[in-house]
């Protein structure tokens, strides 16, 4: 189709229908999107209204109270602590059923698809959920945390612990089940070596979302820098509640640019 | 030493073994030739038991083999195997490697904690000597060349102290200098420590050079069965189907065997 000097490229439509079955799909789309519009109240006009509410919202949180620091020295720490520990037992809890969950290792496709679905329900619920029903289980504090970051981690390390396993090389496998080793030694010495790079990537992938989602598991009572951030904001501190945030960036940044840097050389070593 | 009556393979409605009957003596060194897709595989990795023959009895070393746990590692303890495409484990040490051969004698438990007795380390030293690779033990075996990697098969072969090696086309890979200095480290050391070899090979040179019994395997049935100076070109024409009657349908590998193009014109210059 030619407009003045230009020229509209557009693939010509096969079939005797022409252009009517893609006219229909973008009503289609249209009306999906306007039905998903009313659904969530999606108004760029409130959007708009509320504009000045939001920077008032911004000038009470400005400047920083650079003071309350001070008190975020703990729950930072705690945060990070969160997170280790969300991580280390995750990787416990993942390491035995990761194997059953590989297809090339699992003894049989029952055992497979149980685990499989295992895995998928504790991956499936959101680790502030989980930090809920650990809260209700034992209490406030940073421990509910661990066990929500541990049982959403597990979920999550197990599937790629297992991806990781039905992608090796099976020639090592068949050639140790060959000289009579038993499963776990061939566990040990064919399958281990061949995915111990790609899993220590995951886990510092694991460290890092962990880190993330334990600043906002305070949010439940669950520990961690969240707390604070919650209780400043009940407070109407809101300059409080800026510095929060800020410690919380750095923290999420730190972790991002350290996991990044020691994944890129752990994944150059390999080579 | 080994046994064979009546075994079959069938995959779905093909059969890869149509009733073989073998016997190898002690201290052999059985050399089994045919084209890709013959069924050598089929039968090596049915006396080891990689694959689980369909109908038939084997007997290695007196014993009947059947899929029982602990007469399987009895019998794969016996019974070492070379392949093709090497199946080391890339990211372990040559010395580890070659240890992994001694896995089915080691206690399991030390052997999960990367313990094995002195002895055994003596075992894979002396294997590693025999192919002339002492310097390498503790170089990453993925740093090797092609025909280093496969004499530290063979090593882990030796490694395991077995009355069999089955060698599933040991030098298909690898270049004709490196193949000879293979297959010689193969047939010294056999000799001097007295192991029974079958060896599946599909270059006729080859297979004159160092068998002393010849088995020729056509689509699943034995069809010649002598020492070398047998091996004319009436037979050769019988294990090789369409050889010999026209130069360019004459294919008895597919393209995948890298050395199949050599072999044919070796074998038209034969004929």
């Amino acid at each position: 189709m030619n407009i003045g000097s230009y020229t509209l490229l557009v693939a010509r439509s096969t079939g005797s229908l022409g252009w009517w079955p893609r006219a229909g799909i973008a009503a289609a789309a249209a009306v999906l999107l306007w039905w998903a519009a009313r659904g969530s109240q999606v108004s760029f006009g409130e959007l708009a209204k509320g504009l000045p509410w939001i920077a008032d919202f911004l000038s009470r949180m400005f400047p920083p109270n650079w003071a309350f620091l001070d008190k975020l020295v703990q729950p930072a720490i705690e945060t990070i602590q969160i997170a280790i520990w969300g991580t280390l037992l995750a990787v416990i809890l993942a390491l035995p059923v990761c194997f059953l969950a590989a297809r090339n290792l699992t003894p049989n496709m029952a055992v497979y698809h149980a685990v499989r679905q295992v895995l998928n329900i504790t991956r499936g619920i959101n680790e502030i959920i989980l930090a809920l029903v650990f809260v209700a289980a034992v209490g406030l504090g940073p421990f509910p945390g661990v066990l929500a970051l541990a049982v959403h981690g597990a979920g999550m390390l197990g599937k790629f612990f297992s991806e990781s396993i039905e992608e090796i090389d099976q020639g090592p496998i068949e050639a140790l089940r060959s000289t009579g080793a038993g499963p776990i030694q061939i566990i040990i010495f064919g399958v281990l070596p061949q995915v111990i790079t790609a899993w220590i990537a995951v886990v510092l992938y694991r460290f890092e979302t962990n880190l993330r989602q334990a600043t906002v598991l305070g949010m439940v009572g669950a520990g961690g820098i969240g707390f604070e951030l919650v209780g400043s904001m009940k407070l109407f501190q809101y300059q409080d509640t800026a510095t929060c945030i800020l410690v919380i960036i750095v923290m999420v940044m730190a972790a991002d640019t350290m996991s990044t840097q020691l994944r890129a050389r752990i994944q150059q070593g390999s080579r | 030493m080994i046994r064979i009556r009546g075994l079959t393979k069938r995959y779905g409605a093909f059969d890869a073994l149509k009733g073989i009957d073998l016997d190898v003596a002690p201290g052999a060194f059985l050399v089994v030739l045919g084209p890709s897709g013959a069924g050598k595989s089929t039968l090596l990795r049915c006396i080891n038991r990689l694959t689980p023959p369909t109908e038939g009895d084997i007997h290695v070393d007196g014993q009947p083999t059947n899929d029982g746990a602990a007469s399987l590692r009895r019998l794969r303890c016996s019974v070492a195997m070379i392949f093709q495409h090497y199946n080391v484990v890339p990211r372990l040490s040559v010395q580890k490697n070659v240890l992994t051969g001694r896995l089915g004698s080691v206690p399991s438990l030390l052997s999960w904690l990367q313990v094995f007795p002195r002895a055994d380390v003596a075992i894979a030293r002396e294997c590693l000597r025999r192919v002339e690779l002492e310097d390498k033990a503790e170089l990453r075996t993925d740093t090797l060349s092609g025909g280093q990697k496969q004499r530290v098969g063979i090593a882990r072969a030796l490694a395991q102290q077995p009355k069999v090696i089955l060698a599933d086309e040991p030098v298909a890979s690898l270049d004709p200098k490196t193949s000879r200095t293979v297959l010689t480290y193969l047939k010294q050391a056999s000799h001097e420590l007295g192991i029974t070899v079958v060896c599946n090979l599909h270059q006729i040179d080859y297979a004159r050079e160092f068998g002393e019994r010849i088995v020729g395997v056509s689509s699943g049935r034995i069809v010649f069965d002598g020492t070398p100076d047998r091996l004319t070109d009436d037979v050769l024409r019988c294990i090789y189907p369409g050889l010999a009657e026209n130069g360019n349908a004459a294919a008895p590998a597919p393209a995948i065997e890298t050395h199949a193009p050599r072999l044919r014109d070796f074998a038209l210059e034969e004929a």
